[in-house]
């Protein structure tokens, strides 16, 4: 085999091996749910082992259900979540009431466990304003369309908090492909410039509609991204609840003392497709894979753990499953009783009142008139 | 050999177009996401991949700034990049590079460089697909200097207008409509182009012009129809390009109706139809019987729910009233 010339200014294969040491996947439990990293083990109490649990079998249920919805026309704009439990709900799992959630279209679960009423979360998918009309007490932005448009307002979200002395976080998420907008390194450098309290999560779920990850990036993480914008940056496996719990825990931590912002990323997987409006998943991803990532599956990994340690059963789990589809139900039948919106409804949103232009106040009077017949 | 009747649909005639500029000229390549095997989200390149490869039919990260701006380098470097803006909401990511960079380059260098380069896109509303999804924002660009603008209507248009614009020097955009792509029409298997630039009558009629392109195009067509049954001829004009402007034409047919109705998707409020009417009013004053009239969106963001939409996004009942009102005939209820 040839040797490769040896680099005299840089030497490429020093800086990756160094790269690739620095960022290794932290992890706490194995795909068997066996604890692997005692020492890094969160000190999370029975209970609350538990209601990770819950929140993880829910969320699962929630998935299954808005995809047989949307099917029957019944829900909207969806994009599936199964497969990326452990990444997003445990990591919600690890902030608080007071801390800001900048979300993107795929983590309508954080929302709904930071308060978000789930006949809302409906809406939304169906377009309805009302969904993005977050409640008094729920500190979060509705969820960003735009691909990393969230990141650069998380920053601001950070500073503001910082600036007006809150000991909370602003918390926002993005994909694989979010990491290659120009958003994402202007967020993470200017909230890192201000050490501000934000962090910023990427779920790796390796595919951005179709385009694998290895297409976005010649970095062998995301994770390291942290590195050209002076934070630090940290690779998880995103489907072990406890790695990624503690590694939120401990970046809000940081984030609470001033020392400013991390980055976050979670390896996990979407088993659906990237969102319901047509994305046929078959079309770029080998069934191998599929198997490979179902394989390291967050619940069943967690169920384990909890089992071994007698804390759950069957029973329980079958418990949640029922509440979570009688909590369903009882949403979309909220949601359906939701008074539709009309056009008036969208002109009054836009500006406050009496600032309206011109040409809205004529819109608006024709409208009226015509809604009202 | 002539042939005839040979019907495809609009996002098979685009799909054409680039496989024939490719095959022409080996220096035109694809950017864009998702575009490669998986053949773009509205299929429109589909089997490019398999046919040209992965150096010339290019996937690319998620990164609108970062591929335009790709794109403006090798264009200036003798490269003929078309880039696919997925969804034109998209492109706002990427204004910089299309608006201070791409269509200021020709004149910042004093003429020096060009930057041959097509972006395709797609927009409009019609499938409920939200507010940052359903944008017509055609009159930004052709707001721009150093732009062209095109949106074609029919699959004929699109795959002529398409080929003429992957020619061109300079930065091109093409904008289809998502309504569109599995429209068919006739196209025939020769070789043939459409010039920038050159409206095309849809319809002759005498008692007033439509003007209008893309998705408008059709329900002009069809409201012209209906007014056919009250004895109302309707000339519909597919103006195809919005830079360049083909003013001529329009000017021409309003000598005949002597009123006017402008319709586009786009909200009224300082569309293009503004500029149809102010070039109507300064070179066509005398030969104007009735005001031009207007037919746009309302000036809100494209509802997601269907029913919303189809109440703000202009329809055929509404060109038919706009109609009317230039003809000062009574309206039936709005």
């Amino acid at each position: 085999m040839a040797k490769k010339a040896k680099n005299v200014v840089v030497d490429s294969e020093k800086q990756f091996d160094a790269i690739r040491k620095e960022f290794q996947t932290f992890q706490i439990l194995n795909e068997k749910g066996e604890v692997v990293n005692e020492d890094a083990m969160p000190s999370l109490s029975d209970e609350e082992l538990k209601e990770l649990m819950r929140r993880m079998v829910f969320t699962r249920v929630l998935d299954q259900r808005s995809i047989s919805l949307n099917r029957q026309g019944r829900l909207g704009f969806y994009a599936p979540t199964a497969g990326q439990e452990a990444s997003q709900i445990a990591s919600h799992f690890a902030l608080e009431k007071e801390d800001f959630i900048l979300p993107g279209y795929r983590d309508i679960p954080q929302l709904v466990w930071h308060g978000l009423p789930l006949y809302q979360a409906f809406l939304y998918s169906r377009g309805h304003f009302h969904g993005n009309q977050m409640p008094e007490d729920v500190n979060a932005f509705s969820p960003q369309i735009i691909i990393g448009a969230q990141y650069v307002q998380a920053a601001g979200v950070a500073l503001g908090l910082k600036k007006r002395g809150k000991k909370a976080v602003a918390v926002t998420y993005t994909g694989d492909g979010g990491t290659s907008q120009g958003d994402f390194y202007e967020g993470i450098n200017f909230a890192g410039a201000f050490k501000a309290p934000a962090i910023f999560i990427v779920q790796n779920n390796r595919f951005a509609i179709s385009t694998p990850v290895e297409v976005q990036t010649s970095a062998e993480t995301l994770a390291q991204k942290a590195v050209a914008a002076g934070i630090p940056g940290i690779q998880v496996d995103g489907m072990d609840p406890l790695a990624v719990y503690a590694a939120v825990k401990e970046a809000r931590e940081r984030a609470i003392n001033g020392e400013g912002p991390t980055l976050i990323e979670t390896l996990c997987y979407r088993y659906g497709p990237h969102t319901m409006a047509g994305d046929d998943p078959t079309r770029y991803r080998a069934k191998e894979l599929d198997d490979e990532w179902e394989a390291k599956d967050p619940l069943v990994r967690f169920r384990n753990f909890l089992q071994a340690k007698g804390l759950w059963s069957e029973e329980e789990e079958n418990e949640v499953i029922e509440k979570a589809k009688e909590d369903i139900k009882e949403a979309i039948k909220k949601a359906d009783e939701t008074p539709k919106q009309k056009v008036t409804d969208l002109i009054n949103i836009m500006f406050e009142e009496g600032s309206w232009p011109y040409n809205l106040k004529e819109q608006y009077e024709i409208y009226k008139e015509k809604e009202s017949k | 050999m002539m042939s005839t009747n040979r019907i495809i649909s609009y996002a098979q005639a685009i799909n054409e177009a680039l496989k024939e500029e490719m095959a022409l000229d080996d220096r035109v390549i694809l950017l864009g996401e998702d575009i490669g095997s998986y053949g773009g989200v509205f299929k429109v390149t589909k089997g490019l991949f398999d046919e040209f490869g992965k150096e010339r039919v290019i996937d690319t990260p998620i990164s609108e700034t970062g591929f335009i701006g790709a794109g403006v380098g090798a264009a200036m470097t003798g490269l003929k990049p078309v880039i696919e803006i997925m969804w034109i909401d998209f492109s706002l990511v990427a204004m910089d590079q299309i608006i201070n960079q791409a269509a200021k380059m020709a004149y910042m260098s004093g003429g020096q460089t060009s930057v041959p380069m097509v972006i395709r896109t797609q927009g409009g509303g019609g499938r409920g697909n939200g507010a940052q999804h359903s944008q017509s924002l055609e009159t930004l660009f052709a707001h721009i200097p150093g732009l062209k603008v095109v949106a074609p209507s029919t699959p004929y248009d699109a795959k002529g207008l398409l080929k003429s614009s992957i020619r061109e020097g300079s930065p091109v955009i093409f904008i289809e409509h998502k309504m569109l792509y599995s429209q068919k029409g006739e196209v025939p298997e020769e070789e043939y182009t459409i010039p920038l630039g050159k409206a095309d009558i849809k319809r002759s009629g005498k008692d007033v012009t439509i003007v209008t392109l893309s998705r408008m195009v059709q329900f002009s067509l069809e409201a012209a129809k209906e007014l056919e049954k009250e004895g109302i001829d309707a000339e519909v004009i597919d103006l195809r390009t919005l830079v360049p402007l083909d003013i001529e034409t329009v000017k021409e047919s309003v000598k005949k109706t002597n009123r006017v109705v402008v319709v586009h998707e786009a909200t009224r409020s300082y569309g293009w139809g503004a500029e149809i009417a102010a070039r109507i009013q300064e070179e066509a004053f005398d030969d104007l019987d009735a005001p031009v009239q207007r037919v746009g969106a309302e000036d809100v963001p494209v509802p997601y729910n269907l029913n919303l939409e189809k109440e703000m996004l202009p329809q055929t009942k509404d060109i038919i009233q706009g109609v009317k009102k230039s003809l000062y005939l009574q309206m039936e209820t709005v």
